[in-house]
């Protein structure tokens, strides 16, 4: 079933026409998202006014793990059956997996010290996150540190699938041991314990989110496939 | 197709194992990573009380006392089993009332709790302050801190 969609001329044709509709998407659905959680979703209860931090910090924290998780099962695919456009999309999912653990981070940073007083804890869910940043830089860092892309490629895949690990740590954390850090509101038994006033700009953030993973995503690998054609033609001119 | 399963199996294999030993190591810090002890496991016998550690619970409603003219404040921690006195000087963060789930940093002297940080801690509900008046009219607001109470959030996350 992959194989359909090894070749990378392939991949080229079917998706570049998804990248304006993605883009658009994007655009729509973050403004939406935004005019609705900044101005006409209702304060909290508890928290008041300084609740909307959620709106860019939940979706935020999300896509981090969401990228991460991508990148793992990208670097298994590339690792076992040797598929070159997996391991392109794990290389080009790593800067934007991080911006938005940075994004997650440091929101959340912000939202701390009004409400909990502190900036940060050490706590197991914000050491887990921070854990996550550490492996997307090592990633980044790894994959350029050889100088046979090859090699770069199978080492950083190594630290991926490692640090997977992290994902569900990350996300049970706060139900195994307890932190500073709220349990689960949407993703949890029971349902969403959000007011759906506050439930629906949410959604729409996290969704216009995704589109822009897929958006900035397509663009990447697009860039990485143009970007090895390149050095293929150059090669073969050196070469002779 | 051979190597392709034996890369596959390597893959499944490495981490398992890798999952399984960070699963023993998690499970024997338990103690570690926690972020505070709750009033019942200070109340304990067993409990070290020599060191700096977090006391997290509730606020105990009506417990909280504060000194005319300065910053000092005294009040209870509670997980609705046990409780421990607490004193404190310094400003409160905003969200600190009584009811609500805080954890303060700082060592027993006398059975009293001198904290040295007072963090608050929030829940995970979200609704506009209309919806929470409304729960509290219809009596609804203290049937959900009851179940919540039975799932065991307060021992083990002091919400409220």
């Amino acid at each position: 079933m992959f194989h359909r969609f090894a070749n990378p001329n392939r991949f080229l044709r079917l998706t570049r026409p998804l990248v304006p509709w993605a883009a658009g998407l994007t655009i729509v659905l973050i403004g939406a998202g935004l005019y609705l959680g900044l101005f006409a979703s209702p304060a909290d209860y508890q928290q008041g006014e300084t609740v909307r931090i959620m709106y860019v910090h939940v979706p935020s924290a999300w896509m981090a793990m969401f990228c991460y998780s991508g990148m793992a099962i990208a670097a298994a695919i590339g690792m076992i059956w040797k598929h070159p456009l997996a391991d392109l999309t794990a290389k080009a999912s790593a800067p934007v997996g991080a911006a938005f653990c940075f994004l997650a981070l440091f929101t959340g940073s912000l939202w701390g010290k009004p409400m909990w007083g502190t900036y940060w804890v050490w706590d197991a869910r914000l050491t887990s996150m921070l854990v996550l940043f550490f492996l997307y830089l090592g990633y980044m860092a790894l994959i350029n540190a050889f100088d046979d892309p090859e090699r770069g490629i199978r080492a950083a895949s190594i630290l991926v699938l490692v640090g997977a690990i992290n994902v569900p740590i990350i996300k049970f954390s706060v139900d195994w041991w307890n932190t500073l850090h709220q349990p689960a509101s949407v993703v949890k038994m029971g349902g969403p314990s959000i007011d759906p006033s506050m439930l629906w700009p949410l959604l729409l953030m996290a969704l216009g989110f995704t589109t822009y993973y897929i958006w900035v995503i397509l663009v990447r690998i697009h860039t990485e496939i143009l970007d090895s054609k390149i050095r293929a033609i150059r090669m073969r001119q050196v070469q002779g | 197709m051979k190597r392709k399963h034996k890369r596959l199996t390597f893959v499944i294999v490495a981490l398992a194992l890798l999952g399984a030993a960070v699963g023993l190591v998690l499970f024997a810090f338990t103690d570690n990573i926690v972020f505070f002890h709750s009033p019942t496991e200070v109340n304990e016998d067993a409990f070290r009380t020599d060191r700096r550690f977090r006391l997290g619970g509730l606020v105990e409603e009506g417990s909280v006392v504060k000194e005319q003219g300065t910053v000092k404040v005294s009040f209870r921690i509670t997980d609705l089993a046990e409780s421990v006195p607490v004193t404190y000087v310094g400003i409160l963060p905003d969200l600190f009332r009584e009811g609500q789930g805080v954890v303060a940093e700082g060592r027993l002297e006398n059975g009293i709790f001198v904290a040295e940080e007072v963090l608050a801690k929030h829940d995970e509900n979200y609704m506009p302050p209309e919806v929470a008046e409304s729960l509290k009219a219809s009596g609804k607001w203290d049937e959900m801190s009851e179940t919540m109470k039975k799932q065991g959030h307060v021992t083990k996350g002091a919400t409220q």
